[in-house]
């Protein structure tokens, strides 16, 4: 390579063992590279939901119509947001096996002060938010100053929170919520008008565009690479016609659902906190290598604590939802399917167990696996054994895709 | 360093372009007495080797000039003024960068996420990645480091990379000292010789560099000085350019007839 080939070439392609890619044959050969190389990022979950979803569409034909559809965003919200922060959790090689507890103790929180005891709504629920970020914040500090593996902590927790709900409930064991009150209503009988939702598609779109855009003038003043413009056209077209398709559907029927709108907003806010902030970065290379971190100067333990405050919170935000949608808080509110169907959604979506690899989607992912299986079984009139055991399967399945394609990174160094 | 006047003694005179004093560091732990009146001194643009053999106290000396142990007796002097290291973190601020030997890199984060941990750039709230990546490509460039690309996940690097990786990171933190433990240890000639490029750059950017080093020939290759402990004390430093490698070996061993000496005075019989 000569002087006057590496002045006009950006900084970042200069190396001549780079292997050249430009334009969108480039983008396509990078991507299948990474695929084969073991970095599967959330191609494997995208495969298995469209798999699944054939399945239960050939085996029973209404599995795909709006009206069941629609029911799917809302059975997934709750799992979803759970899921949401077992996967901060596992960045950090962590675990939280209370999810479904406190899931439960808060919704059962929420249901004794604003029915029982007359609080106004708003109240309840900041009540039972706090309740989860008070627990998440107990864990982190027995973590952080005793160094209790999160294992136990969590386990400690799961029945504990458990009977703390029972207690909560006292003799009564169920609430019914006011089916009037503005919290069903919104887990119930929200949706978004149609014009809302198709504008709302297109202010994504756009938005995501010119981010896009803006980056790339960016770089290109930086005097680094930048994506073509075609490449940012073609996924800013396929972004719209993942949304729209999906947006056309459920319209079909009731409409987007308020609920299912919140999930997916804590998605992009999660996703976002966790990729360009300093934050983010320092979950990550807590999850990567603990010494390092703490050497760089991160402060480990507020890694900690405020990881496990937002997984509780959370947890307890998903209870209060499943109980809204269900109108009612009891006993069985947050119990085992809960806690399990969090973590598997997580594992399931793409996140490492082994922590420091993972996103925030892999929530929204694995639970619609999750409860796309649920559901579909549930339209077979199957009963919870088979699911049960088809749910294991996936979680198994998903599981061992994350081994292997971790020892397949390890072979061709992306580790 | 910015200086308001009064408050600060008046340098030292410590000698032309001498950045580091140590005079008379002792530490003990226990019943060990692991350094005794150790006396050093570093000067800017110059390759100072720390050699000695397994338990001399090189590491000990390195982890009290880095902070991670206090000295029991005697002072530093940085930059003409006598300072106290307190911890790590004191060290760094005061320009006293250390590279250790596991590098403490995060082997799940890309090249620049590495080089900015803990220190990122930020736009408002957002993460600046692409002034983080401008900076880092003209920082590796200045190394003449051999980086493919900094955008792949450190793991993919070769131990050589890893440790330019490492002592780049070092650098950011604009030192004036960098020491580096046993940078050549785990790794293969042409990666040694990478790395050794590296230090003479580091040499060239006029910057002390204190390079502790088990491999004679790697010590002959790149150091100006090099420094001899032997059991905790200060046995000699030698000027590279006037000293054969058996002297150097003698002082380590403390023996004058071990197997280098004597194949070299048989060699130096059989020429003449």
């Amino acid at each position: 390579m000569t002087a006057q080939d590496s002045a006009q070439l950006p900084a970042d392609l200069q190396d001549e063992r780079l292997i050249a890619s430009s334009g969108v044959s480039g983008a396509v050969s990078a991507f299948t590279a990474r695929l084969r190389s073991g970095d599967l990022g959330s191609v494997p979950v995208v495969v298995g939901l469209v798999i699944i979803w054939v399945v239960f569409q050939i085996a029973n034909s209404s599995f795909l119509s709006s009206r069941n559809l629609v029911n799917l965003t809302l059975q997934t919200t709750s799992v979803g947001v759970i899921a949401l922060g077992i996967v901060l959790v596992l960045l950090l090689g962590e675990i939280d096996l209370s999810v479904g507890s406190v899931s439960g103790v808060a919704a059962a929180l929420v249901g004794v002060t604003f029915v029982n005891q007359g609080w106004p709504l708003v109240l309840s629920l900041v009540a039972g938010v706090a309740l989860g970020v008070a627990v998440g914040l107990f864990y982190g500090l027995l973590y952080t100053r005793f160094g209790v593996p999160s294992f136990v902590i969590t386990l400690a927790g799961l029945l504990g929170f458990l009977g703390l709900q029972l207690l909560v409930l006292g003799k009564d064991g169920t609430i019914n919520l006011p089916y009037d009150s503005a919290l069903v209503g919104f887990a119930t009988r929200s949706f978004l008008p149609p014009a809302m939702a198709y504008a709302l598609v297109a202010l994504v779109v756009v938005a995501y565009a010119l981010t896009r855009l803006q980056g790339r003038t960016a770089r290109a003043a930086a005097g680094l690479s930048a994506a073509p413009t075609s490449v940012i056209a073609i996924k800013a077209a396929g972004l719209a016609v993942v949304l729209l398709i999906p947006v056309a559907i459920l319209n079909g029927d009731r409409g987007v659902s308020s609920m299912f709108l919140l999930f997916l907003a804590l998605v992009v806010v999660t996703d976002l906190a966790v990729r360009r902030t300093r934050w983010g970065r320092s979950v990550f290379a807590v999850g990567g290598n603990v010494e390092a971190a703490r050497r760089a100067g991160i402060n480990v333990r507020t890694i900690y604590l405020t990881v496990f405050a937002a997984c509780s919170t959370f947890a307890a935000v998903g209870g209060i939802l499943a109980a809204a949608r269900l109108v009612a808080v009891g006993q069985a509110s947050g119990g085992t399917d809960t806690n399990l169907n969090a973590i598997a959604a997580a594992v399931i979506g793409g996140t490492s167990l082994f922590g420091g690899r993972g996103s925030a989607y892999s929530a929204l992912l694995g639970a619609l696996v999750i409860m796309s299986i649920s559901n579909g079984l549930a339209l077979l009139s199957l009963d919870s054994n088979v699911r049960y055991i088809v749910t294991a399967g996936v979680l198994l399945i998903a599981v061992t895709i994350d081994s292997l394609s971790r020892r397949s990174r390890q072979a061709h160094g992306r580790a | 360093m910015t200086v308001t006047p009064p408050a600060t003694p008046a340098p030292l005179d410590v000698g032309a372009g001498t950045v580091l004093t140590l005079q008379g560091i002792s530490k003990r732990f226990g019943a060990v007495q692991a350094l005794k009146n150790i006396e050093l001194d570093v000067r800017a643009g110059e390759v100072l080797a720390l050699v000695g053999d397994n338990g001399a106290g090189k590491s000990t000396l390195v982890k009290t000039i880095a902070g991670v142990y206090t000295a029991d007796d005697g002072s530093m002097v940085f930059d003409g003024r006598p300072v106290r290291v307190g911890s790590p973190a004191e060290a760094q601020q005061l320009g006293i960068a250390t590279v250790f030997q596991d590098l403490a890199l995060c082997d799940n984060l890309d090249v620049v996420a590495n080089l900015y941990l803990g220190r990122e750039l930020r736009k408002g709230r957002v993460l600046d990645e692409v002034e983080m990546e401008r900076q880092s490509w003209e920082l590796l460039r200045q190394l003449s480091a051999k980086i493919p690309s900094v955008r792949i996940p450190v793991a993919s690097l070769s131990g050589g990379q890893r440790q330019t990786v490492a002592i780049a990171r070092s650098l950011l933190g604009r030192p004036k000292v960098v020491m580096l433990d046993e940078p050549t240890a785990a790794l293969g000639v042409a990666q040694t010789a990478e790395v050794l490029n590296l230090v003479e750059r580091l040499r060239e950017r006029g910057l002390a560099v204190i390079l502790i080093s088990h491999n004679m020939a790697d010590v002959m290759a790149v150091a100006d000085r090099v420094a001899v402990l032997r059991l905790g004390r200060n046995n000699g430093v030698f000027v590279v350019s006037e000293t054969k490698t058996q002297d150097i070996i003698a002082a380590i061993t403390g023996a004058t007839d071990n197997a280098v000496s004597e194949r070299a005075a048989r060699r130096s019989r059989e020429d003449s």
